[in-house]
């Protein structure tokens, strides 16, 4: 008796392991954390029978280092931000989406289809646009905030309360433009004071995480914290009294990218996914969702008319252009790693 | 005054305030849980203000958007845990008579070493050297890195109760059975394994509870698509807990009492066959 | 200990095929266990390639890097890298202090439990059973829930009007540190009680007749037959505690590193140093085998 029941719970769980098997196709997605609303990847499994599994991260970083710890050739697409589509585009880690593949290729916007990270739309259609800068309670403070010293010179009120992305392209950016220095700069003396302010600055931070970024700012955990534009607008809707800033120093700009993976175990179906993300409807529902901007044309009929008056996607005049993340060349990232980890040890 | 008196006055047994530190130990240990289990009822949205009874979160794990994704974790938990706990449980008993009935013989403590590594390394040290080896040897990452990995970390535990339960189990029946011309898988599976069966159970559970339980080495290998419930969870209230995660700690733990109960019950039918092996 | 195979129950029946009931053990946790052990420490050696991965140079960069500063551009004259150093003392820290403070709620918990009357006794042992087996994760998210900074904690507190202010508990070291204890402290209870219940109490008695106190009973004769419980006990917490992932990641607001997450992030993280983290890796798990070691002498001690 007991011979069979092993056998019988081993064969059943064989034959649970296999039932995911079932649907027509599959496509599995690596993601960020909450930027895909579920009722869309339903939409796209119904119209085309397909089984969609998606995972998430929550840096460019982390994908990056995720896919060379060996998940290469188990996911189909990701969405890396521009400057991460470029450095895995030269990591050889893209596959290039064929001439005509995509039939709704012509719907991307012109300004988005012949972008510095990816010329031509080769490996990538675009996703989401946003900025990056930082949120603050104004239950806490009232003051001025649209400046960087919010996070690097913060007034005692926020002092203790600040969450960080774990982001190092932000976070390293963001003081850069805290102190006026260039990007990817080889000015020993400029990256000695990059170095030396975030080393001042740690004490101010209460916490690192980007996936936990919106929750702390809601839940009162933190005061003030780095937050895309988005997700900031998300958290005042969840209730938080929180306003975005553009501080006249600067702010990250970014637009994340659906790529084609190289390796990718369901080719057709991604190509059917970048497709479908490219229709209006379907990407206005995306930014319905995330309060991020599409790149698409026509997608504007779809989105929330709440959206345009936002304040989170608002600039006021004066506030600055933002800053794209630049790509720098392996000696100069180097400098730039070792004052991540110097700053997260 | 009459030292001798005093000391037949004290209860040897007794201590002052060992009472209280069980409770405060039983507090500390409760109240979390607990909290976790009344704030699951909330009705409320936002998941600190109390607003009322509800079983909404208890229906918006089975029926609502991200029903399918904890189904199909715990889907994939279930099955892992029933297949490394069933493997690791029949690896384990080969082993333990390898081991028990085997004699002194060259390499018995390196063996056992072996088995125990699992169970002595740090988990982040075997989360890290699995990742590495399953990337170094070009094993996609998936539900078979997890079973493997759980089948090999599951060996020991299972392998601690079935050689402790047939250490006490002479080996008398075995040759009584054996000197009537029984082949070894007769001896086994009529002689050996009834008596051994609690051990084995027992090892069984504690495999399927340390499985269920892994979070660190399956995040470290788990693939595309395919999470646990831990892992589902761990993403999950990262960006913060919300009220349904309450929901489905709260079965998780209602799970967790009935395996305790079950084991207990196993617990007893085995005191049960001690007794009567000793009767006899 | 006795379930670890030197007893006289050998047979003639199995004995003959013992290495054959041994090899399928033998075989999987020797490919997938000891082998990728001794793979990181060849990763240790490696050298890092930009962006994660490794080049299969041999270097001491790894080492060199937890042991030695050289500053920004890695070119200033090298001196002691404390971080990593510090990283590994803090763990060490709040691993024995949450040892120890488990031992002083476990002990007593422990003891008593295992001197109730056999008919209540089962339901002690059942109410304390039950954390242990309950997912370490969901744990650890409910003391989450519990302690910050708007929680029930907080809320209880500031209704009662024991505090003005909330507790700033969450994302200090503090937390971790409770959270440890919190998440082991089944650990440290289990064994003990099986010690306790195997103690005879006839020699309480004697020493009582022997004009003992009762404290001085505990500390020369309880203590001293149940130290082998206890050690168990501590090992079961401190083993765990020293390369934590959860309590520091989820209530530490990842910003205190410990071990375990200083290891973590070199593999999923931004940081991608594979080398540097097979090192911090093997450094841990040499600590581990030493704690082991220790207590595999003291056992053999007791023995003799």
């Amino acid at each position: 008796m007991i011979r069979k029941s092993l056998t019988t719970s081993i064969l059943l769980g064989l034959a649970l392991a296999t039932s995911n098997a079932q649907a027509e196709g599959k496509l599995s997605l690596y993601h960020w954390f909450e930027y895909m609303p579920q009722e869309l990847l339903d939409k796209f499994s119904e119209e085309f029978d397909v089984e969609v599994t998606m995972d998430t991260y929550d840096s460019n970083e982390a994908l990056l280092a995720s896919l060379k710890a060996g998940k290469l050739g188990s996911y189909d697409l990701a969405v890396p931000g521009d400057y991460m589509v470029e450095i895995m585009a030269n990591e050889g880690l893209l596959d290039t989406i064929g001439e005509g593949e995509l039939a709704n290729a012509g719907n991307m916007e012109a300004q988005w289809v012949d972008v510095p990270f990816d010329q031509g739309r080769k490996h990538s259609i675009p996703y989401q646009w946003g900025s990056t800068s930082f949120s603050v309670n104004r239950d806490v403070f009232k003051g001025d905030i649209n400046t960087t010293d919010i996070l690097f010179n913060p007034p005692a009120e926020l002092a203790g309360k600040i969450n960080m992305l774990d982001s190092q392209g932000e976070v390293l950016l963001m003081a850069s433009l805290h102190l006026g220095i260039p990007q990817c700069s080889t000015d020993r003396d400029q990256l000695k004071a990059l170095d030396d302010l975030l080393q001042s600055s740690k004490q101010h931070w209460a916490s690192f995480g980007s996936d936990i970024a919106k929750d702390v700012m809601v839940s009162g955990d933190a005061a003030a914290g780095m937050l895309y534009n988005g997700f900031s607008a998300k958290g005042r809707a969840e209730g938080a009294n929180i306003e975005y800033a553009y501080p006249k120093q600067g702010y990250v700009v970014w637009m994340d990218n659906v790529v084609l993976l190289k390796d990718a175990p369901n080719r057709d179906n991604a190509i059917k996914f970048m497709d479908f993300m490219l229709v209006p409807e379907n990407i206005a529902a995306v930014t319905n969702y995330a309060r991020y901007a599409a790149g698409v044309t026509g997608a504007g009929e779809f989105t929330d008319p709440e959206l345009a008056s936002q304040p989170e996607s608002a600039p006021p005049a004066d506030a600055p252009a933002g800053a794209f993340i630049a790509v720098c060349d392996q000696a100069t990232q180097e400098v730039y790693d070792q004052i991540w980890t110097r700053l997260r040890k | 005054m009459d030292r001798y008196a005093y000391s037949k006055r004290f209860d040897v047994k007794r201590y002052p305030g060992f009472l209280l530190i069980t409770m405060v130990c039983l507090l500390i240990l409760y109240a979390p849980l607990l909290v976790v289990m009344v704030y699951s009822f909330n009705d409320s949205l936002s998941i600190t203000k109390w607003g009322g009874f509800s079983l909404r979160w208890y229906v918006d794990v089975f029926t609502g958007l991200e029903a399918e994704k904890y189904k199909r974790a715990a889907w994939n938990s279930l099955s892992i845990a029933l297949m490394a706990a069933t493997v690791s449980t029949a690896m384990a008993t080969a082993a333990a008579i390898g081991m028990v009935r085997g004699g002194q013989f060259k390499g018995k403590s390196l063996s056992f070493g072996l088995i125990s590594i699992p169970i002595m390394v740090p988990e982040i040290v075997t989360a890290v050297a699995m990742l590495i080896f399953f990337s170094t040897i070009g094993l996609t990452l998936g539900y078979g890195s997890i079973l493997i990995a759980h089948i090999v970390f599951c060996i020991p535990f299972a392998y601690l109760p079935i050689a402790a339960r047939l250490q006490g189990i002479e080996s008398s029946y075995e040759e009584a059975a054996q000197d009537l011309y029984a082949n070894r898988w007769k001896t086994f599976r009529f002689v050996l394994m009834p008596i051994l069966f609690p051990g084995m159970l027992s090892g069984f559970l504690l495999a399927f509870i340390i499985s269920l339980d892994d979070f660190i080495i399956t995040n470290f290998i788990k693939g595309a698509g395919v999470e646990t419930l831990p892992t589902a969870i761990f993403g999950a209230v990262k960006q913060g807990i919300k009220p349904n995660i309450m929901a489905l700690s709260t079965l998780m733990l209602l799970f967790s009492v009935l395996m305790v109960s079950l084991s207990y019950i196993i617990g007893r039918t085995d005191r049960s066959v001690d007794s009567k092996s000793n009767k006899d | 200990m006795a379930a670890f195979g030197s007893g006289s129950t050998v047979s003639r029946t199995f004995a003959p095929v013992r290495n054959w009931l041994l090899m399928p053990t033998w075989l999987t946790v020797g490919i997938f266990m000891l082998l990728p052990l001794l793979l990181i420490l060849v990763y240790s050696f490696l050298t890092k390639e930009f962006r994660g991965g490794v080049i299969w140079e041999f270097s001491l960069a790894a080492y060199d890097q937890f042991i030695f500063d050289r500053g920004l551009f890695g070119d200033a004259e090298p001196s002691i890298e404390w971080t990593y150093i510090n990283i590994f003392l803090r763990s060490l820290v709040q691993a024995t202090v949450a040892t120890l403070f488990c031992l002083l709620i476990g002990f007593p918990t422990a003891y008593f439990i295992a001197t109730r009357p056999p008919s209540t006794r089962s339901l002690w042992l059942f109410l304390i059973t039950v954390p242990y087996w309950v997912n370490l994760l969901i744990r650890t998210v409910s003391m989450k829930f519990l302690i910050r900074e708007s929680g029930p904690l907080n809320q209880a507190l500031l209704g009662l009007g024991i505090i003005d202010t909330p507790l700033e508990i969450i994302n200090t070291n503090l937390a971790v540190q409770l959270g440890l204890f919190y998440s082991y402290l089944p650990f440290m209870v289990l064994p003990i009680y099986a010690s306790v219940e195997r103690y005879n109490f006839s020699l309480s008695e004697a020493g009582a007749d022997l004009y003992a106190g009762k404290w001085t009973i505990l500390r020369r004769i309880i203590l001293p037959s149940i130290k082998p419980g206890i050690i168990a006990g501590c090992i079961l917490v401190f083993v765990p505690s020293l390369g934590a992932f959860l309590a520091p990641d989820l209530l530490g607001g990842a910003k205190t590193f410990m071990i375990g997450s200083l290891i973590e992030e070199q593999f999923k993280g931004n940081a991608g140093n594979w080398p540097f983290g097979s090192a911090a890796s093997m450094i841990l798990l040499s600590l581990v085998l030493f704690v082991l070691l220790f207590y595999a002498r003291s056992q053999a001690r007791e023995q003799l």
